[in-house]
């Protein structure tokens, strides 16, 4: 029986192997050695340079924003959806969902589309005398790009921690006199803190290591700590520094799954 | 960097596909029992007809890749993950492939296209890249200028100054690519542009941290679609892409700036372990033919060295036209990149980041 499970297990192990264990292993060669082979942390500590530093500081605090938003939008969306009859519920969610269906590239370029000067949304706009928006090419662009696109990510492991609550908890802390207020910030939002943690981590994370959206966005003009990555491996053939910064990146990564793995110890949040 | 309309996109995932079909469906013996010739080009690049003519006519199987920058093509080709017969890289990524002994030498009797229709001044020009003309056949050419839209400018562009002006800020378009953005700010100072002199380019360097705040956008290949639906007044753009956009939107203007500026080559090369050699000198022979280089060029609008080509183009306005074939002679400021050496390199990209994080 034993043996079974494992020969069962072995296309997923394999698969770990090659597309994860692998890739990350040549990362942390690469990262660790200079263009002769020999060990350097320089790729590493190469973080600390004013340009790198500055890339790193403008996506942590982008990143954050972004994710704060996220989470005020879909957190009473969330609640919503969980009172919600289950009919009604599985359609607003396909909607959410409905986008992810197209290539995140796309929806993306449809926003420099919409946003540009004499873009669809300024089109409209002049046509209605109302004044113009010029945000296309600076980080509130970017902003807007990384929620548009994440914050799919934070609905659903919110709704289904809300989802999962007990009704009768909520009943109890009525009964004992608690108003509306006191049931949320003592019942409800510390219940839903699996959800939120891992809500925050699926949005944080991607929008800390994004590029396309910062180039297609920004206008290139705004240098995010992914899109000096991207630079170093495509443009500048410079795959060391490229794989160091990099791991610097993972350190936030590693330091999100420990959060998650603290707080969200059931696997109540996990998405779907 | 190279691209042409959408609907021709299309067509060329089309043949690409088909190719791959080919391929998978003859296995190794290739569609005519002629072999195969892999060919990894700039992405829109090439008419796709001219691919399926030059199948029917040898059948010879074409394998067809591309690329989208030098700089992606490079690692590629030089790490041989992936084998390739015949690659069209820009003249600077040339001299550095010769350096690294990365390409075969083109044994010109079996191209006679090259030397009969290609002609001698851009032979002449690829020397400084391939001094001895062993290893490139030239393909396409142009300059580097300035389009803007002359209802949205209030005199004449003639000047990289112009892309300093207030004026114009937000309206201002640059490539997002390290040497041709350097190139503006060191010919605006009278550099040249393959100086690699610190004091040289902490000066350019400025001039560039200085504009970007009137810079609308760092871009590639959207320069096109921006300027063509006038998002901007003026942008830095390459001039196979100026007759394009010119064609869709008649009040774009290009000019080559009065400083001076970058006369660019690509070229067919062969790699040294190519494949399929005999049938890259043939796919290479092929494409120097009159006929096939002006479909090309019709299709592509990037200026042809393919003299052969060029009296076949029907519209005099293109033949004669002063974008696509400038009288080089009249400039006394215009350079070709060479490769800077790793140190060099890995100087402008250090440069270029302060500039971006700027």
């Amino acid at each position: 029986m034993i043996s079974r499970r494992k020969w069962l297990s072995a296309p997923y192990t394999l698969w770990s192997v090659v597309f994860i264990l692998i890739p990350l292993c040549m990362i942390f060669y690469y990262g660790l050695t200079d263009k002769t082979g020999a060990f350097t942390l320089e790729n590493i500590t190469a973080i600390a340079t004013a340009e790198h530093a500055k890339a790193l500081r403008l996506s942590i605090l982008l990143s954050l924003i972004s994710t704060l938003i996220c989470f005020l939008l879909a957190y009473p969306l969330a609640m919503i959806l969980a009172n919600m009859k289950v009919s009604q519920h599985s359609f607003i969610i396909l909607i959410f969902i409905l986008p992810m269906w197209m290539n995140f590239l796309l929806r993306t370029l449809a926003w420099q589309t919409l946003l540009e000067k004499s873009g669809v949304i300024n089109s409209i706009l002049t046509f209605l005398h109302l004044p113009n928006i010029n945000i296309i090419n600076t980080p509130y662009a970017i902003i807007l790009g990384m929620v548009y696109n994440f914050l799919p990510f934070m609905v659903l492991p919110l709704y289904n921690a809300l989802s999962k609550i007990d009704e009768n908890v909520i009943n109890a802390a009525r009964d004992l006199g608690a108003d509306n207020i006191h049931t949320f910030f003592r019942i409800i939002l510390p219940l839903s803190v699996p959800g939120i943690i891992s809500g925050i981590s699926m949005v944080f994370v991607p929008a800390l290591t994004t590029f396309v959206i910062s180039s297609l966005l920004g206008g290139s003009k705004i240098l995010l700590i992914g899109n000096v990555i991207d630079q170093e491996f495509t443009q500048a053939s410079n795959w060391h520094l490229g794989s160091g910064l990099s791991i610097v990146l993972m350190i936030f990564i590693i330091l999100n799954m420990i959060a998650s793995a603290v707080f969200d110890k059931e696997g109540e949040g996990s998405m779907l | 960097m190279k691209r042409m309309n959408r609907s021709n996109k299309v067509l060329l995932g089309s043949v690409m596909l088909l190719a791959a079909v080919g391929m998978t469906g003859c296995g190794s013996s290739g569609s005519g029992g002629n072999g195969q010739v892999i060919v990894y080009n700039w992405g829109e690049y090439i008419d796709p007809e001219t691919i399926e003519m030059f199948e029917e006519e040898t059948g010879i199987e074409v394998v067809y890749d591309e690329f989208e920058t030098n700089e992606i093509m490079y690692p590629k080709v030089e790490s041989g993950a992936a084998s390739y017969d015949v690659v069209c890289p820009s003249d600077y990524m040339i001299s550095k492939m010769i350096e690294g002994d990365m390409l075969a030498e083109i044994n010109f009797e079996n191209i006679p296209n090259a030397k009969k229709n290609i002609g001698a001044q851009y032979f002449e020009q690829a020397k400084g890249f391939d001094p001895e003309n062993k290893y490139s056949v030239p393909y396409c050419w142009g300059t580097v200028g300035i389009l803007y839209n002359k209802t949205m400018v209030e005199e004449p562009i003639t000047s990289w100054a112009q892309l300093w002006d207030e004026k114009y800020a937000d309206n201002i378009l640059m490539q997002d690519s390290v040497r041709d953005a350097f190139m503006v700010a060191e010919k605006l100072h009278g550099f040249s542009m393959n100086t690699t002199d610190p004091q040289e380019l902490e000066i350019a360097k400025n001039s560039l941290i200085d504009q970007k705040p009137l810079v609308q956008a760092y871009v590639i290949d959207q320069v096109r679609d921006k300027m063509i639906g006038g998002e901007a007044a003026i942008g830095v753009i390459y001039s196979g892409e100026a007759i394009y956009t010119q064609r869709e939107n008649p009040d774009l203007e290009y000019v080559i700036p009065e400083e001076g500026t970058n006369v660019w080559i690509d070229s067919w090369v062969i790699l040294k372990d190519a494949p399929n050699k005999e049938n890259a000198e043939k796919f290479i022979d092929f494409m120097c033919r009159g006929d096939v280089a002006v479909k090309n060029f019709e299709y592509i609008t990037y200026s042809t060295p393919n003299d052969a080509a060029r009296e076949l183009i029907e519209d005099d306005d293109i033949r004669n036209s002063e974008i696509a074939f400038p009288d080089l002679s009249k400039y006394d400021n215009l350079e070709t990149f060479v490769y800077l050496g790793e140190e060099g390199d890995a100087l402008y990209n250090e440069l270029w980041k302060e500039v971006k994080s700027n």
